[in-house]
């Protein structure tokens, strides 16, 4: 079962896939591009469609998914945690 | 088994113009906002036209009205129009987008209200619609090769499901119609911040990339002159944000995927501007479904491709906008608004080309006359786009 997705093998985050994802839980995730399997602890409750850390981000570094820069991070993110608007931010605008 | 496309063709309309339209709408369309009620009662009249009633057309000026006639004439042109009756309060504009569309050789006819009200208007109008109504029933579809057909894409509510699932399902597709010389189109301007690079390497050459990098670069301006943050629940939407789309980067990261991998951009256009032959366009626009929608009908296209992922429930009312989503969720909750359910994708249950074909199977079915799911549910959203106040 593929509990969450990533783009891109260098990317710093995942996208969880299934309802219901409890902090504890061990997660299945699939590397789409190179066509990998990983497997994270989930640090978070988190949402359907909502990322997880795949790395761990300190403040002030960039969150990179698709391999492309989508933000800095403003707050520390641990791996497995839940990645989002609490955590990170739009360089633009 | 996958799909061959290389002899494929649909059943269409050949208007007098020789595009292929899918559709036979037999339209009302008002120049200006006090007019919709002589088009509504018209269409209420004459069951089977359909009005397209909008709140606007009145003291603009500039760019703002050429891209009001623009897309008013385009929308009368389109070849899913059969015939357009065209109401406006007085004649001198009334005429305007009756001429604009009567190049394409289709019936049209306009009346203005002035010194005439509403009652002897709905009445004179009421007889051409029926006419034109008789007339469009009895066009016929005929067969017509698969690069006749126009495809426009948007994607709206899009979570990260979009990014990974239904829009590089639209890109596989893209993919596979550019080969084979369609004419397609895209656009959502400020929907591709943060990835603006990546289109721009796309473009066929470097005057392709200077018109695109000059539409991009004019839609930021836009955006910084009338900001007021930046643009949290704007862009991302609300919607966006509730799916787990974090910022603007990565929301046009997802949504770039819709224009595949090989496809290269041909060509780049203004608001409602119709292309000039085959290949992938790129249109300036907003990134507002209905609005963007709307711009497309007026550029000419016939058959829409809409990815969504918390939801977007979106319909035109000339244009077939058919839905695929990969959210397992939505697919669930939201079952009669999916056309195409792709979440198999995410289980790895199917391969991004199965996914491609099965959305161009259900493009050939909708080309054919299967209503979509936003036409069956009576979606119309007819929304022009404005680009300042009015005098």
């Amino acid at each position: 079962m593929i509990h969450f997705v990533v783009h891109d093998d260098g990317d710093s985050v995942g996208v969880v896939v299934v309802e219901g994802v409890k902090a504890g839980d061990e997660l299945s995730g699939w590397i789409m591009d190179q066509d990998q399997d990983i497997s994270f602890q989930a640090a978070s409750d988190i949402p359907i469609g909502h990322k997880l850390a795949i790395k761990p981000l300190s403040e002030g570094d960039t969150v990179i998914k698709y391999g492309v820069d989508i933000g800095r991070v403003v707050a520390d993110i641990q791996v497995g945690e839940h990645t989002h608007v609490h955590n990170i931010k739009t360089k633009r605008w | 088994m996958s799909l061959d496309l290389n002899n494929a063709t649909f059943q269409g309309y050949r208007r007098e113009n020789g595009r292929v339209g899918v559709r036979n709408h037999a339209i009302i369309l008002p120049v200006d906002d006090i007019s919709n009620a002589a088009a509504e009662a018209v269409a209420k009249a004459i069951p089977g036209t359909l009005a397209l009633a909008h709140p606007y057309g009145r003291l603009q000026f500039g760019a703002d009205l050429d891209l009001h006639f623009r897309t008013l004439i385009g929308t009368g042109c389109n070849p899913n129009v059969a015939a357009v009756v065209v109401i406006g309060i007085e004649e001198g504009w009334t005429q305007k987008v009756v001429d604009g569309i009567a190049v394409t050789g289709k019936p049209v006819t306009g009346f203005g209200i002035e010194q005439h009200g509403d009652h002897e208007t709905i009445m004179r109008a009421s007889r051409a619609a029926k006419e034109f109504l008789q007339r469009a029933s009895e066009c016929r579809r005929e067969q017509a090769p698969l690069d006749e057909l126009w495809v426009s894409t948007k994607c709206g509510e899009s979570d990260t499901t979009s990014g990974c699932g239904s829009n590089p399902t639209v890109g596989n597709a893209f993919d596979k119609l550019y080969a084979q010389g369609n004419t397609l189109l895209f656009g959502e301007t400020t929907e591709l911040t943060g990835g603006e690079h990546l289109v721009a390497d796309r473009c066929r050459n470097q005057e392709v990339r200077e018109r695109f990098m000059y539409m991009f670069d004019r839609y930021q301006d836009i955006i910084d002159r009338f900001k007021t943050s930046d643009l949290s629940d704007s862009q991302p939407t609300k919607g966006n944000i509730e799916g787990g789309l974090s910022t603007i980067e990565e929301k046009a990261l997802g949504n770039i995927q819709k224009i595949g991998r090989q496809c290269i951009i041909d060509g780049v256009l203004d608001k409602a501007e119709i292309p000039g032959g085959p290949g992938l366009w790129f249109m300036d626009s907003s990134s507002a479904a209905a609005e963007m929608v709307t711009l497309c009908a007026a550029a000419g296209f016939v058959v829409h491709l809409f990815p969504t992922g918390q939801g977007n429930i979106i319909g035109n009312p000339i244009l077939p906008v058919i839905k695929l989503c990969a959210n397992p969720r939505t697919v669930r909750t939201m079952s009669e608004h999916v056309d195409v359910d792709v979440s198999g994708l995410l289980r790895k249950e199917m391969s991004p080309d199965e996914a491609g074909d099965a959305l161009l199977d259900m493009m050939l079915r909708t080309a054919n006359g299967r209503l979509t799911s936003a036409e069956a549910l009576g979606h119309r959203e007819f929304v022009l786009t404005r680009l300042y106040e009015s005098a």
